[in-house]
């Protein structure tokens, strides 16, 4: 194990599967003047510097992809992904259908969002859930270094296209991540960094370190949460949530996009249609809201899920902790 | 050099120092923590010859690389740094920050950080001046860069603009980098005016750091738009002479490259041709320059003593 930053992790996966793998090349603007390392040992013909030009990159990765090659793409902030949106959601996303399973499309779109840079809507936007709309892609979004290295590389050895999301908030974080190349971390299954026994909090990307950080807190009410960290979106390891579920009883997403159609609506659909028995409370969700990401600090940070939330839902659920139970009349059932 | 082309080009020197202060200000304040800007040092005889010949009945669109545009159109700076700084006082009440600011009373009606949104947009704010929504004669003018002229939506608003005969300026301020991208790495030498002329509009390609060269070519265009309602196409010859943005320390910059463009740096090249005219000695030189510090320096205390805007207004103006 090496301790790294999320970004160094990133930036040795692609080494790894571009040693490994002489099909896998890397495109976009300044791909290869931020990872100059990469381009000095793999050269220009596979770590290219592109045009500004989203919709070009994105389409000539899935005519690659289709083609032999197994393509990267760096389009750099979530938002500029709408430029590339018909190439990854009409060919991509479609076409292996399409033609009744005729070709394959091998390829990773790297996009980075999220708040703690004060960039605003037009650079920050956590619009992961658009992708998990659209068929045929597979959508990520790690929140540790040593995740980002592992899904990355499941990533590139996947044969469908993949929406790889980076939290700007965590770019910079350092974890202890894996030395061996052949490790991965398989797509489609959560990570459960905290058991416990009394709520599930289901989350992804910058809202774990928030959760985890919630369930300390209520460790010391007496209040035992476990965190679910889904790192993949789709394929969703909802095996993972609802055997938790059937445990705790009671589950409460949290995320930094808007709730409004997102991954905790969904969950939200699976608790009640798969596991609605094990219910013990309402599900509740902790988000962002339905408004752009502003540039202004105090309206950024005012946007993002804190912990004392995630507590306060917690709690607002009727658990005093100890063993599990309700105790009391809870506040949810109070207000109905 | 006649008196009043003196004093022309005297009033535009100032603007050029209030904007270097400006834009050293905002990469100073961005070191001390501060989020980051992207700055138009090196660019800013391009926002104010441009700028300088349109009116007030006109229309602009910018980027993110706007400041030089804001000011040259007479924005305060207190108001930009507000802005920056995420405060209520900022021009869009702290929601925008650096990236999207607009000032529609100033006429910079919409920004767009989205490279190429703002090439997307300009075609249908001409569209309502062709109209009649605007004031009569009134001209659009859009900012933009080498880089944005890489996207596909360039083409295409090149192509309405031009079909459908708009009042429209289109101003490719290529500064030679796209990010941390040199241009000749994206497209061929004269590729971007060989772009605006395969569309049938007319073109001009002038040293965008010659601000009398700028100014009057801009000059031209406007006039030429205004007798027959057709599109314009501005090519400005720049330099970004800092990084893309913040503290970027410019280590792929080709250092020949940067040493030859800081030899032509525009308040340079102005200083002198001011001073060869006999319109700027020693003296005056350093006193306005005192000025644009002074008056930025203000600008940023009335920034930092504004006020953050209310957590409980996350929600308000986002929709109708
Ligand atoms: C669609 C899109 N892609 C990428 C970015 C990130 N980005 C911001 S500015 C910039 C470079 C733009 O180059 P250019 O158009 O030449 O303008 P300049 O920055 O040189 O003024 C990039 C890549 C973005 N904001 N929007
Ligand atoms: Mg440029």
């Amino acid at each position: 194990m090496t301790r790294m930053t999320t970004e160094q992790a990133l930036t040795q996966a692609l080494h790894e599967e571009m040693r490994r793998d002489e099909r896998v090349l890397l495109m976009g603007e300044g791909a290869a003047t931020k990872r100059p390392a990469l381009a000095r040992e793999f050269g220009p013909a596979r770590v290219r510097n592109t045009p500004l030009a989203e919709a070009i990159i994105a389409g000539t990765a899935v005519g690659a992809a289709a083609s032999g090659l197994r393509p990267v793409i760096d389009l750099l902030f979530a938002p500029c992904l709408t430029y590339a949106m018909d190439a990854l959601v009409n060919s991509a996303g479609k076409l292996r259908y399409l033609s009744g399973g005729l070709c394959e499309f091998p390829l990773v779109t790297l996009a980075m969002t999220g708040s703690g840079w004060c960039v605003g809507g037009q650079h920050n936007h956590n619009l992961e859930a658009m992708f998990v709309h659209a068929p045929g892609l597979h959508v990520l979004m790690p929140s540790t270094a040593a995740d980002s290295k592992g899904l990355l590389k499941a990533a590139i050895r996947d044969e469908n296209p993949v929406l790889f999301f980076i939290d700007l908030g965590l770019l910079h974080q350092e974890g202890e991540v894996s030395d061996d190349p052949g490790d991965i971390v398989p797509i489609g299954k959560a990570a459960v960094p905290r058991h416990g026994r009394d709520v599930t909090l289901v989350s992804y990307a910058k809202t774990v370190p928030v959760c985890l950080q919630a369930a300390a807190e209520l460790e010391q009410r007496g209040v035992s949460a476990e965190v679910i960290d889904l790192r993949s979106l789709k394929p969703l390891d909802t095996t993972c949530v609802l055997d938790s579920i059937a445990r705790t009883g009671r589950l409460i997403i949290v995320h930094e996009a808007s709730g409004l159609c997102g991954i905790a609506a969904e969950l939200a659909a699976l608790a009640v249609t798969r596991a609605f028995d094990a219910l013990r409370a309402p599900v509740v969700r902790v988000t962002g809201p339905d408004a752009p990401a502003a540039s202004s600090w105090a309206l950024e940070q005012a946007a993002v899920p804190q912990a004392q939330q995630v507590v306060d839902a917690v709690l607002g659920l009727g658990l005093t902790g100890g063993h599990g139970g309700a105790a009391g009349e809870p506040a949810w059932r109070a207000r109905a | 050099m006649t008196e009043s082309q003196t004093q022309t080009l005297l009033r535009q020197f100032e603007t050029l120092l209030l904007i270097r202060a400006c834009e050293e200000q905002l990469v100073e304040l961005n070191r001390q923590g501060a989020p980051d800007t992207c700055s138009s040092i090196g660019q800013e005889a391009c926002a104010v010859g441009v700028i300088d010949a349109l009116e007030a009945r006109d229309r602009i669109l910018t980027n993110h690389r706007s400041a030089a545009h804001l000011i040259a159109r007479g924005a305060e700076p207190e108001r930009i740094f507000a802005e920056v700084l995420g405060r209520i006082d900022g021009y869009c009440g702290g929601r925008s920050g650096t990236l999207h600011i607009a000032a529609r009373e100033l006429g910079i009606v919409l920004t767009s950080t989205i490279v190429g949104g703002e090439l997307s947009l300009a075609p249908g704010v001409a569209l309502a001046q062709k109209m009649g929504h605007g004031d009569p004669g009134a001209i659009t003018a859009v900012f933009f860069g080498d880089g944005a002229a890489c996207e596909g939506i360039f083409h295409e608003a090149l192509n309405l603009a031009a079909l459908w005969q708009l009042p429209l300026l289109f101003v490719c301020e290529n500064n030679q980098w796209q990010a941390y991208v040199h241009r000749l790495e994206t497209m061929a030498d004269a590729a971007i005016t060989a772009w605006a002329e395969g569309h049938g509009i007319a073109t001009q390609s002038v040293d965008g750091n010659d601000i009398e060269a700028v100014h009057s070519a801009a000059k031209s265009a406007v006039a030429a738009i205004r007798a027959d309602g057709r599109p314009q196409f501005l090519e400005l010859r720049t330099y970004r002479l800092r990084g893309h943005s913040g503290q970027d320390d410019q280590a792929y910059v080709n250092a020949d490259e940067l040493r030859y463009w800081r030899s032509r740096d525009p308040l340079l090249l102005l200083r002198q041709r001011l001073s060869e005219a006999g319109g700027l000695d020693a003296h005056t030189f350093a006193a306005l320059q005192h000025d644009a510090h002074t008056r930025i320096e203000q600008a940023v205390a009335f920034a930092q003593a504004s006020p953050w805007p209310d957590a409980a207004s996350l929600t308000e103006q986002v929709y109708a």
